[in-house]
């Protein structure tokens, strides 16, 4: 097991850095600058994990982020823990430990392989099928489901590591640092622009940095060493800025794309620490070069997914980036040329080469006449047909094709090996492309889906081989020329450069390769993660699915972590086969962000914890807080909700703060009620047409109740304004509705009336706003304010008066929410804590009660004052409240005025405000509880429901409001309150249940 | 995520910006004139157009000022940007 297939040889390992690692346990040891997978391969390990549906064993397969088998749990600290992770994406760091998912015990003997000899048991669709019935026994079936479901495991406490956001702006940005990535920077930079170039890897140059092959020459040098020096030369522009490690996940429109850069995954645990871990980028680019690059395909033969079965291009770069072998009796399945360069780079490595196996009839391209001339035996136009080994491929089985390519004929052949190459062609990454809604077309003569130039959105252009260029001098050239129009270049550094690289003659494309057995009895992969084979696709086509996107769900072929990077062109290949479909026309399933997986780390940023959500507190907060209030979440704002003494609980505490209120003085936070400041000419005018009441004749001094509705008549928010001089008013609304109602009134006054002369400030946070009530809050207020004349005749209930505290600017309202004896002193918020505790110090003889919301919300429903958004939900009107009152019925005109007498709003049947008392008046009901009439005619009608409920101690009885439809006629009128265990009795009232005749507001 | 020319403030991201919906759609100036059928398509009856489209925005994270814009819905083009009052654009 534990052999070394490191070579040495001039790569781009540090092989002086020794790494050590674990694996399941086991203890390994690899160089700095290997991944997961090239230090697992070179200690010969190939089987990383179990497949998601069968659990058949599976290894490394590709060397990049298209990786569909090998992916890990990294680490196993309960916070820390990663997974789902791509065993070829994770650079080695020391200490690294990883282990494999979906298997238990353990990968090596998973009692879920069972399911691989059930397979024929499990096809397409098998839950689907399989769960329907009986249909009651669903949650039985889900638990087990969501048991086997998924692979890796979730991290069970908070992440501690700390993501950032970053926005940047540029004039170019390129995707890819491959060799026209590179390419595009240089002539970016060369220009003067502001560049940016990332690349998902550590390292430049991508495939062609490793090409060491004399086939290719770039102005008469080697490939590899041209570009290596056009990468050196990238560190000479100061305009251009190289993201390594970094991913772009996603492009939007107007060239918004978003890239998750890497910091500190690749660092040992202890380098780690306080450092960002993950970096998003939301990158607005005027202009964007795509040179994402291409991937190479599987081929689909049956039992292509055993461990060792590698594509072709990945055995490459672990033999010339890497040094690692693969494998020490190598064979590769081939249909183009690109398997033969892989065979040199092994044969000259000193790896055996055992056959080519070639689907092709011949092919003397330069590339292949080297291979044979190395002495590599071909096997011409012909196919793997079945392929052995259970945890590590041992042999395989080679026929002749048929001359159409359908079946194959003669005998069958063995032959041994312990890794299998295979290279189906190259796919152009274009989901960048398409995200970013661009269209794509077909190229019929070598498969592969490329961007369409003509319908390519603009400031956007896409280079190299996702362009669909896969020959060296194409991708270069091309580039060049490209460039040149889309950054308006007259002549470029590169004028004049000279490529040789070999001509590929052909490639003989087959998306399921013939066996010697039926369909039925193989299993030919097409997605890896997913377990979904050619088998499962050409059953759901038998059982009617057309779209493309439709036998993507139900046989899940490119769904999961890769996203059928792999699998995508191979399902469509098969099923324009078989529907005789052109696949132009098939089309492709939606490319759809992220690229890659993105953390929910890097998602959220510094968004977490506090940083959530805003959090407003009053000036008077840390009183609260010291005094052990309770809080409440009204919008963004902390306000108290109630204030609990030696243990009480709400219950308690509400109805002892409501008792105090009434029988002496209460006193509450009201800072969180919007403050608009509203001055100019035409103010009241202005009030006139955003009120249902009349304002012109309210006179200087005093305050009034407003209700506001919206266009469609409907109540939206309520509040009472103060009117402080001629052309100055002072508006309230309600907490939560502060910020909305500003936005309407700016918007009527900006679009609808801007002849009005009128601003509009808010001042919310401004002032503070101390509320003191009950039958002694006008002996409180004397202490405080010795000189202002309290007297009825001076400062009647709905007035206000400007005066001074202690020298300080304020403004005392004589308003009630609460029936009883009321004042509000608004003061500048930084005096607004000082004088709290002064009321509270000359209220303590009178037992002056801090409460909160809670209380609030009793005291005013026992007066039956309506809150807007508790008992009002946007569905009713004044009259629906039984507030015609307010109605300024000789008003011309104001915000929802028409609306109160459309043939809809004049119903009588509408659902009206109510009173609620309960037979028993010590149940208190649920709010949102039912109301109906007749709990035994089915179906039962739903008259209404219950908007507010409490129990009140100042009447020592249950009292409630509720909607109810035509309610206004029905006082009196029993009803009954369906709930789980009982039905409870009620009786339609007044909506007012105490001091009727407010006598207690002049008490 | 759209780049928006505030004619106020300049190019600023999608994201300091609300959209009003329809954009010259008048309130009536006499309501209490109107049939039900008619203040009903006042208030109730927006477009919904694939194509060019007339909308109101409001810079609600910066100058707070309502403006129009022509959008091409269908492939999010901002094709004008003028205030409050200005003539629209020909069709």
């Amino acid at each position: 097991m534990s052999k070394n297939l490191r070579i040495n040889k001039n790569n781009f390992i540090d092989q002086t850095t020794r790494i050590s690692f674990r694996f399941n346990g086991q203890k390994l040891f690899g160089y700095k600058g290997d991944t997961l997978a090239s230090a697992l391969l070179a200690n010969n390990i190939h089987l990383v994990g179990r497949s998601f549906k069968y659990h058949r064993p599976r290894g490394i397969m590709t060397c990049g982020s298209e990786e569909p088998n090998a992916i890990v749990q990294i680490g196993n600290d309960p916070s820390l823990t990663d997974p789902n992770v791509r065993a070829t994406e994770i650079e080695l760091y020391e200490g690294l430990e990883a282990s494999s998912q979906n298997c238990w015990p353990s990968v090596n003997f998973d009692i879920g392989g069972i399911n691989n000899f059930l397979s024929p048991l499990l096809p397409a669709g098998f839950y689907y099928k399989t769960f329907m019935w009986p249909a009651s026994f669903w949650e039985k079936y889900e638990y087990f489901i969501r048991h086997s479901a998924g692979l890796g495991k979730a991290p069970t406490k908070s992440d501690p590591d700390i993501y950032d956001h970053q926005y940047s702006h540029c004039d170019i940005l390129v995707v890819g640092g491959g060799i026209s990535g590179i390419i595009s920077a240089k002539l970016s930079a060369e220009k003067g622009l502001d560049t940016i170039l990332i690349d998902d890897k550590s390292f430049l140059g991508g495939s062609t940095i490793y090409q060491e092959n004399e086939c290719y020459k770039i102005n008469s040098v080697n490939s590899n060493k041209w570009l290596a020096n056009e990468i050196e030369s990238l560190k000479n522009y100061p305009n251009l800025l190289i993201k390594n490690r970094t991913s772009l996940a996603a492009f939007h429109g107007y060239n918004y794309l978003l890239a998750r850069e890497n910091l500190t995954d690749h660092l040992s645990i202890n380098e780690r620490k306080g450092k960002v871990r993950q970096r998003l980028w939301k990158i607005r680019a005027k202009k964007v070069i795509i040179a994402s690059g291409s991937i190479e395909r599987p081929l689909i033969f049956s039992n292509n997914d055993r461990p060792g079965i590698i594509l072709s291009s990945s055995i490459k770069k672990y033999i010339d980036y890497y040094g690692v072998k693969t494998g020490e009796n190598i064979s590769l399945f081939t249909n183009n040329d690109s398997a033969y360069e892989t065979a040199i780079s092994l044969k000259k490595s000193g790896v055996k080469v055992n056959v080519i196996v070639d689907i092709r009839k011949n092919s003397n391209s330069l590339i292949v006449q080297e291979a044979l001339e190395l002495g590599l035996k071909v096997l011409w136009e012909s196919t793997v047909v079945d392929t052995q080994g259970y945890k590590r491929i041992k042999s395989f089985e080679v026929m002749k094709l048929s001359d159409d390519g359908n079946s194959v004929i003669g005998n069958k052949a063995k032959h041994n090996c312990d890794c299998l190459g295979i290279s189906g062609g190259w796919t152009p990454m274009v989901h960048l492309f398409t995200q970013s809604g661009g269209k794509l077309k077909f190229r019929n003569d070598d498969n592969v889906f490329i961007p369409d130039e003509n319908k390519t959105p603009s400031d956007q252009i896409s280079v190299g081989s996702c362009n669909g260029e896969f020959k060296l001098n194409e991708i270069i050239v091309n580039t060049i020329e490209n460039l040149k129009s889309f950054l308006s270049l007259s002549n470029t550094c590169y004028d004049g450069i000279k490529i040789i690289c070999p001509d590929e003659k052909s490639k003989r494309n087959i998306w399921l390769l013939p066996s010697d057995k039926p369909v039925g009895k193989t299993k030919p992969f097409l997605d890896f993660q997913n377990d979904s084979t050619a088998k499962d696709v050409k059953l759901a086509l038998r059982e009617g699915f057309k779209s493309i996107e439709h036998v993507k769900r139900y046989t899940t072929t490119g769904m999961g972590t890769d996203q059928g990077k792999l699998s995508n062109m191979h399902a469509l290949g098969i099923i324009a086969d078989t529907t005789g479909t052109n696949m132009g026309e098939l089309g492709t399933t939606t490319f759809r962000p992220p690229y890659t997986p993105l953390t929910f780390g890097a998602i959220v940023g510094r968004n977490v914890g506090e940083f959530f959500d805003h959090t407003r507190k009053t000036a008077i907060h840390n009183w609260h807080v010291k005094n052990k209030a309770e809080f409440e979440n009204v919008g963004q704002w902390k306000r108290p909700w109630y204030f609990p003494k030696n243990g009480e609980n709400m219950q308690q505490a509400v109805q002892r703060e409501s008792k105090a209120a009434r029988d002496s003085a209460g006193i509450l936070d009201a800072s969180t009620l919007g403050k608009i400041d509203i001055q100019g000419t035409d103010a009241s005018e202005f009030l006139n047409r955003v009120y249902t009441n009349a304002w012109s004749k309210l006179e200087i001094g005093k305050c009034r109740y407003g209700l506001m509705l919206n266009e469609d008549g409907m109540v939206y928010d309520d509040g009472v304004t103060t009117r402080l001089s001629e052309n100055h008013y002072i508006m309230t609304t309600t907490t939560g509705g502060a910020a909305n109602v500003l936005s309407k009134l700016e918007d009527y006054l900006q679009t609808e009336w801007p002849e009005l002369d009128v601003y509009l400030t808010t001042v919310t946070d401004q002032y503070s706003t101390i509320s003191i009530c009950g039958p002694n809050s006008k002996k409180i207020l004397a202490k405080i304010v010795p000189g202002l004349d309290l007297s009825d005749s001076n400062f009647p209930h709905m007035s206000f008066k400007d005066t001074k505290i202690r020298n300080v600017n304020c403004r005392i309202m004589r308003i009630s929410f609460t029936g009883e004896h009321s004042y509000e002193i608004n003061i500048q918020s930084n005096y607004a804590e000082d004088l709290w505790i002064k009321c509270m110090e000359a209220g303590k003889e009178f037992n002056l009660t801090p409460y909160g919301t809670e209380t609030m919300h009793l005291l005013r429903a026992e007066k039956g004052f309506i809150i807007t958004g508790q008992d009002t939900d946007g569905t009713l009107t004044p009259s629906d409240l039984q507030m015609d009152w307010i109605i300024g019925k000789k008003k011309f005109d104001f915000i929802g005025k028409r609306s109160l007498y459309r043939s809809d709003t004049i119903r009588e049947d509408r659902k009206q405000l109510v009173g609620l008392l309960t037979d028993d008046p010590k149940e208190v009901l649920e709010e949102g509880a039912q109301l109906v009439e007749n709990i035994n005619t089915k179906p039962v009608e739903m008259l209404g429901h219950v908007t507010s409920s409490y129990f009140s101690p100042n009447l020592n009885k249950s009292i409630a409001l509720a909607v109810v439809k035509s309610g206004k006629k029905l006082k009196g009128k029993k009803l009954i309150v369906p709930m789980e265990n009982k039905n409870i009795n009620v009786t339609i009232t007044d909506t007012v249940f105490y001091d009727k005749e407010n006598k207690r507001l002049n008490a | 995520m759209f780049i928006i020319n505030c004619p106020y403030c300049g190019e600023r991201d999608q994201t300091e910006f609300s959209c009003g919906g329809e954009a010259h759609i008048e309130r009536p100036k006499q309501p209490t004139e109107l049939s039900d059928d008619q203040w009903a398509e006042y208030l109730f009856m927006r477009k919904n157009i694939k194509g060019v489209q007339f909308e109101r925005w409001n810079h609600a994270h910066g100058c707070r000022k309502w403006f129009n814009m022509v959008r091409d819905t269908s492939n999010d083009k901002i094709q004008a940007v003028y205030k409050m009052g200005e003539k629209p654009p020909v069709k």
